[in-house]
């Protein structure tokens, strides 16, 4: 029973990291881009969820507004350093602290909460129902971008981009359309992962910095911009993590999933699955 | 005249590559350019299409200057192009690579596909076989098909047949013998060798050092001169 309950704790983080993980598979994975407000984007979401105090409706809010704030950075910002990494990197972090402390001004430095819907408080066998909730969350995201990817012209077209972003363009595709919807898209979606948190607990403004670096992880260990990856290697480290938790603590968990995530990327450095891709130039 | 280009110089960064070349490619005609390895023959159609920038001089397609248009808008032009090296989308199947052209170009429909694929009958059989699995000669054949189904007015083909097996080469010079003299199509092809060029091309143009040291119609080719300027 413990072991079953260890396994369920273990996935509903895995399906949070996961959410998490998802926005950076296109912005991180796809483009190459190393966003470091992505986590800023998950505070655009919580706190969407704690003005409106409802959950449901603040999952398309907080794609919506959360994603606005992505194409306005890739637009403004952005775009006018692809292919300079670490300038990009210095850059986003400036943001991510910008955002923090905003929120900090708007919101108060104090953690707020957001009270869950009814049918989303108790829970069955011990398991309770917003951990239930998440993990669905977390698997209907997956499904719907894996849809999105595959079956739709724009995800078509995104893959081509990420695949031979060249032949894409001369190919007819305006990449620059492609960049900016492969933004808006990912950065939305940590703003779903953002309400998904405040089902957990309280947030307040440094809970982008609690896991982005996660984050940032599952999508190197999972393959850059492979969806399956980033699946299996978000419930790995969540289960991971849970167990290891169990037997010893918190901060020693987070010490050992390190250890294996780098012993891991140190035989397989470009992660689970790979996919020859072209950097921005 | 379909594509004028006149005092075209290219650098990476400060590597000059390209020195005021000019080139005249009329309509339905196949203008051969040609040239040893590294004179700078790719570059002129990547400066054609806008995936390199052009650091001084004029591209004009159909009569409108094309050189500040960003590619996919050369492309909607009319442009079609086929880069070296038999490029494609790979882990998309072969059906998918066609269709992602198909659905970003303004010209594209299924007649389009379907002539495309008529050219190249052997791709039928591999729609759903991801492009990265098929053979150096087949994948040539897929880009090929995928700048066709933009519905090109001129089609820019870097040296299709290198590197491939004989036997495929044989069906790729069809292929483009059918689309000069059936369909038309105005085809500027770089192309090493002269047994090939003097077989498809109307014209030439031979690049030497970044520069056009010879250029004329088809006669021209049999000269002795020219060899020098070929050989490697
Ligand atoms: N990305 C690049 N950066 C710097 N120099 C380059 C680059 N690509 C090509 N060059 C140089 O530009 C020159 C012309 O290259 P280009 O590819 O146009 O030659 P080419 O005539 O197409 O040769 P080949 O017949 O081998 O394909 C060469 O000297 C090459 O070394
Ligand atoms: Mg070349």
């Amino acid at each position: 029973m413990a072991v079953l309950n260890q396994l369920f704790i273990g996935a509903s983080m895995g399906a949070v990291l996961l959410l998490i993980a998802l926005g950076l598979t296109f912005t991180f994975g796809q483009m190459g881009v190393i966003n470091m407000a992505h986590g800023e984007f998950l505070l655009v979401g919580a706190y969407t969820a704690y003005l409106l105090q409802n959950v449901v409706l603040a999952l398309p809010v907080a794609f919506a507004v959360a994603g606005a704030l992505g194409l306005v950075l890739e637009r403004l910002l952005i775009r006018r350093f692809y292919g300079r990494p670490l300038d990009t990197l210095l850059l986003t972090f400036g943001v991510s602290l910008i955002l923090q402390q905003l929120a900090r001004d708007i919101f108060g430095a104090p953690n707020v909460g957001v009270t869950a819907p009814a049918w989303l408080t108790g829970g069955i066998g011990g398991f309770p129902y917003s951990r239930i909730f998440i993990l669905v969350l977390a698997l209907a995201c997956v499904a719907a971008i894996s849809l999105y990817l595959t079956r739709m012209k724009q995800g078509r077209r995104m893959r081509a981009v990420m695949q031979n972003r060249q032949l894409a363009a001369v190919s007819g595709v305006a990449t620059e359309r492609v960049d900016q919807l492969t933004f808006l898209i990912g950065s939305g979606l940590a703003g779903v992962a953002g309400v998904a948190l405040t089902l957990i607990g309280p947030v307040g403004p440094s809970l982008g910095t609690y896991y982005i670096v996660d984050a940032f992880l599952i999508v190197v260990a999972g393959g850059l911009g492979q969806l399956r990856g980033a699946v299996i290697a978000a419930f790995v480290l969540g289960v991971l993590n849970s167990f290891v938790e169990f037997w010893t603590d918190a901060s020693l968990a987070k010490v050992v999933v390190f250890a294996v995530i780098v012993a891991f990327l140190q035989l397989r450095p470009q992660g689970l699955f790979v996919l020859r891709s072209r950097a921005l130039t | 005249m379909t594509l004028v280009v006149e005092g075209l110089d290219v650098a990476y960064g400060r590597a000059q590559v390209l020195f005021g070349v000019d080139l005249q490619a009329p309509g339905g005609e196949l203008t051969c350019v040609m040239g040893r390895n590294g004179v700078g023959k790719s570059t002129l159609l990547k400066a054609i299409m806008g995936v390199l920038p052009a650091r001084a001089g004029t591209i004009t397609f159909e009569g409108a200057e094309i050189g500040h248009l960003k590619t996919h808008e050369r492309v909607r032009l009319g442009l079609g192009y086929v880069p070296q090296g038999h490029e494609t989308f790979p882990q998309l199947t072969v059906a998918e690579n066609l269709q992602v052209t198909l659905e970003a170009a303004p010209g594209g429909d299924r007649a389009a596909l379907d002539e495309a694929l008529d050219l190249f009958p052997a791709l039928r059989g591999l729609l759903k076989r991801r492009a990265g699995f098929l053979s150096g000669g087949q994948q040539q054949q897929l880009a090929m098909a995928r700048a066709l189904v933009t519905r090109p007015r001129m089609l820019l083909l870097d040296e299709p047949t290198e590197g491939i097996q004989p036997s495929i080469i044989v069906e790729i010079e069809e292929a483009i013998a059918r689309l000069h003299s059936e369909a038309g199509l105005a085809i500027l092809l770089v192309e090493q060798y002269l047994d090939t060029a003097l077989r498809l091309a109307d014209r030439f143009v031979v690049l030497d050092a970044g520069e056009v040291v010879r250029a004329g119609p088809r006669a021209g080719l049999q000269d002795e001169s020219l060899h020098a300027l070929l050989s490697v």
